[in-house]
């Protein structure tokens, strides 16, 4: 080609260099422009959003101010601070040591020990249910695992109804849980923000028009991220409407004992519901209770009609979580399991619970004390009235802003602050930010 | 009327029910050769000195507790554990274009990759992609990669049932033939449940041909270092892919070199062409795990993580793992042996030249039903047996068992031809997917090598 263009399209001295960059250009852009060879699989991946509320953590983490909070995720911190390992944590875990175990897969439905103990800690010891053995519990991969092997399993078998109810707010999990499992997801009122507290009114209006056989989300205490819970005289009158618009129930329960400081008191619905019939599924984290978030410990329950019914069922859950982790981790299981099934540490257990359960309580009146020496003349009333680890401050989304970008506490945009994260060395400095974000 | 008055019951894992059946048996003699676990030569499982040693260690530590680890999973070990794979000195790695998911297990890892795979891979959200798994395979690969949403699964020629190795030109042809940017599941080594590996050359051909057809490679690594007892040796494959410019997902299990079975530990290591595009993949990745388990269980991992990054406690486990692998390779040897001695009908040569915890023995369904009824020695439908099942102290039995079961004309209830895994019967070619008990199910796949289903109820 360049010896074309030399002698008979640009025949002079010029003409020859011209070709040769003519060509050399020709030989580029083809090499260029080998597409397959060189280019990505991935272009059209987009950058996916940072976790709104994992990512509060991770924003508090390169903050640099001394002063810093991190009201965020909802991991329990002692008054320093501190994260908290249970003390009948360590002990059984030294007992698990000095038996020398060895690492065998554990059955798809996970440890025996565990998941008895685990529905039982739900129900009740006596429970009917548990009894007559109409119950399968299986083991999870705590409350997101249980939740998720919950929707997969109502996604392939509860097929007349494709909707999933959830509290408005509710967990910010749950919608992309439920929709990747295949369900569409619809809401009922449920917080008053006019309040900070419950709709009562409002919820039962919008959970009478639930079609039937639909899936009603309940958190069975200690409401997230609002705090909020129906008092039991409410969830009676909840238990009744769900009976008769024929709504299949699905509690999820990730704080039992963390609310009140009670096991038997906040798992109260939960067991009001089954003794009136409702053939519920349940959600179980022992991330909080037992302090072993990255242990990873949960429990997926379905109350059948009977034995035979949940043997069928129990088969079909170990066919759906085959193919995701083939079989459930063992370590945090088997220190649930130790806990529970041991008197001494069971009692210490609950002792802790309780423990960390009165710690939030304090914080609660402590910042609403603070707020009020600051000068603040809102009503704080549903600081102390909320329960659990969250509040719902009734912060509003600019307000929030200011408050970490003007005082480094961290939060979640909707005005939920985790109270595990202040401290009686915080709260003062925590009342002083909100105040001036709000007056 | 219940809601789950519909819901059936579904068959039971074979795996786990053969294990189940085996502990059931009372009879003195009996050797399970079933689910895929390292036992020592007492026929015990074997926690690794250095996994006790680092186990020590955690409990000792007071300063550590047991917080949520990061979405994907600690640092320390995706990192270490993508370095097993790839090597110390990849390029890869130095290029920054290699990042990891920690997983539960293998199998999580392979999850993880396949939703992606389904969300990203192709366009978007196409479910349609064929995604090729070896005839046969673990079997779980089918359902991780249907229950990740893809439609069409399907086989590639794999076991050579006549010559007992590997259908080369059967590989080849599924190669040619798949349509552009079709998945295809690799075992890195040790394949399960055959034993049989592509040679290097034989790797070579194939990467040449994914390059050329723009084949997706996805790599299952389980046995990293059990195969042969080296950990480079192992990964020849995977290295040799990323050299070769592929971008991949390699999804490893921790779960048999560390012995770390019921910890889950497991690493999906992502090869991406820049750091640019990985970053975009594994935040989309963040996005599955968080609606999957939210972040990875911590224990197994910093078991892992805390071996691979100390130089002496890495020395240590690669001992322990060339010990687990020595042992198989003595089992090899010492059953084709014993089997030759016996003068066992057929050839037996496969056994020593299969690699890993598996053999295929060869053996079909009614043999293999013989051998459990009869001689108490359980096995798979395939044919497969679990190498580490096999014991200096059983191993006298068991090759006395398969000669006395390959010598006996053990007919089959079928009437006409004799199904044995991986002969054509008919024009169709069957792999026994579930079996065990009362029901058969075999996959037949028709003369476009699309996947159907037959279920046939036997009665013995």
């Amino acid at each position: 080609l360049a010896n074309v263009i030399a002698d008979f399209i640009m025949p002079c001295e010029a003409g020859w260099l011209f070709s040769v960059i003519y060509c050399l250009y020709l030989l580029l852009d083809v090499s260029i422009s080998l597409p397959d060879c060189f280019s990505s699989w991935w272009s059209e991946v987009q950058m996916g959003p940072p976790d709104p509320i994992l990512g509060v953590s991770e924003a508090y983490k390169r903050d640099t101010n001394p002063k810093k909070i991190n009201l965020g995720v909802g991991a329990y911190r002692d008054d320093q601070g501190k994260p908290y390992v249970l003390s009948c944590v360590r002990k059984a875990e030294a007992q698990i040591a000095a038996k020398k175990l060895d690492k065998e897969y554990l059955a798809i439905g996970g440890l025996g020990d565990f998941t008895k103990a685990c529905a039982k800690l739900a129900l009740g010891d006596d429970n009917e249910v548990i009894k007559s053995g109409r119950n399968i519990t299986v083991q999870t991969i705590s409350g997101t695992g249980s939740l998720r092997i919950g929707a997969n399993f109502l996604s392939r078998f509860h097929t007349e109804a494709r909707d999933v109810y959830l509290p408005k707010p509710s967990w910010g999990n749950h919608t992309p849980i439920f929709r990747d499992a295949g369900m569409q997801l619809k809401a009922y009122t449920y917080y008053d923000p006019k309040t900070c507290g419950f709709d009562f009114q409002g919820a039962l209006n919008d959970i009478s028009k639930i079609p039937e056989k639909s899936v009603i989300m309940l958190h069975a205490c200690a409401h997230n991220p609002t705090g909020v819970d129906p008092r039991p005289e409410q969830w009676k009158e909840i238990a009744d409407l769900v009976k008769k618009r024929n709504l299949l129930v699905f509690f999820d329960m990730a704080y039992q004992g963390f609310a009140s400081g009670d096991i038997d008191r906040d798992a109260w619905a939960v067991r009001y519901f089954i003794e009136q019939g409702h053939n519920i599924v349940l959600s179980q984290s022992f991330a909080k209770n037992m302090g072993l978030y990255g242990e990873r410990v949960g429990g997926f329950t379905v109350v059948c009609k009977d034995a035979e019914e949940a043997k069928r069922v129990e088969s079909q859950l170990k066919i759906l979580i085959r193919p995701i982790y083939s079989n459930p981790p063992m370590n945090g299981a088997r220190i649930a399991a130790t806990i529970l099934n041991t008197p001494d540490l069971y009692k210490e257990w609950l002792g802790e619970v309780h423990g960390m359960a009165n710690r939030i309580i304090t914080m609660r009146e402590l910042l609403v004390a603070n707020l009020k020496k600051e000068g603040s003349t809102r009503n704080w009333k549903h600081v102390i009235d909320q329960i659990g680890m969250f509040c719902f401050t009734g912060l509003k989304p600019e307000q929030v802003e200011r408050l970490t970008k003007e005082f480094s506490v961290y939060m979640t945009k909707d005005g939920r602050i985790s109270m595990a994260g202040v401290t009686s060395g915080n709260v003062g400095y925590l009342a002083q930010g909100i105040h001036a974000v709000t007056k | 009327m219940s809601i789950f008055a519909e819901v059936p019951q579904a068959p039971p894992v074979a795996v786990f029910k053969l294990t189940a059946d085996f502990r059931e048996d009372t009879n003195a003699q009996k050797v399970n050769l079933g689910v895929g676990a390292y036992r020592t030569d007492d026929c015990l499982p074997w926690v690794l000195p250095v996994v006790k040693k680092v186990e020590q260690m955690i409990v000792e530590d007071n300063s550590l507790n047991h917080e949520y680890l990061p979405i994907l999973g600690l640092p320390e070990l995706r990192s270490a554990a993508s370095k097993v794979a790839l090597g110390d000195d990849s390029p890869a790695i130095k290029d920054g274009r290699v990042g990891a998911v920690q997983a539960l297990g293998g199998t999580g890892a392979l999850r993880i990759g396949a939703e992606f795979l389904r969300r990203w891979y192709n366009g978007t959200n196409n479910t349609a992609t064929p995604v090729y798994v070896s005839a046969p395979t673990w079997e779980n690969h089918n359902a991780v990669f249907s229950d990740a949403g893809f439609k069409d699964i399907r086989p590639y020629h794999y076991w050579d049932g006549e010559k007992k190795g590997l259908d080369v030109t059967g590989i080849m042809d599924d190669l040619e033939n798949a349509p552009e940017h079709s998945i295809f599941v690799l075992h890195a080594c040790a394949h399960n449940p055959t034993g049989t590996d592509p040679t290097p050359d034989e790797w070579k051909t194939i990467s040449e041909v994914m390059k050329r057809r723009k084949l997706f490679v996805f790599f299952d690594s389980a046995y990293q270092g059990f195969a042969s007892g080296s950990l480079d040796k192992d990964a020849w494959a995977i290295r040799y892919f990323v050299s070769e410019g592929f971008e991949l997902l390699c999804a490893q299990s921790f779960s048999k070199n560390f012995g770390l079975y019921n910890e889950r530990v497991g690493n999906l290591t992502v090869v991406a062409q820049d750091k640019d595009n990985l970053a975009r993949v594994l935040s989309q990745m963040e996005k599955i795990v968080r609606t999957t388990w939210s972040n990875p269980p911590s224990q197994g991992a910093r078991i892992v993580a805390i071996t691979l990054n100390n130089p002496d406690l890495f020395i240590e486990w690669k001992g322990n793992v060339k010990t687990m692998a020595d042992r198989v390779l003595l089992m090899r040897d010492q059953l084709k042996a014993k089997l030759i001695a016996l003068g066992t009908p057929g050839t037996w040569d496969h056994i020593t030249q299969q690699i890993g915890m598996f053999s295929f023995t060869g053996l079909n369904p009614k043999q293999v039903q013989y051998m459990i009824k009869e001689k108490h020695v359980y096995l798979m439908a395939s044919g497969r047996i679990n190498m580490c099942g096999l014991t200096s102290k059983n191993i006298d039995y068991v090759a006395e068992s398969i000669h006395e079961t390959v010598s006996k004309e053990v007919t089959s209830h079928w009437t006409g031809s004799d199904i044995t895994v991986g002969l054509p019967v008919e024009r169709k070619r069957c792999v026994a997917r579930r079996s065990w008990g009362e029901i058969f199910t075999f996959i037949s796949f028709s003369d476009s090598l699309k996947m159907e289903k037959s279920c046939c109820f036997l009665s013995w």
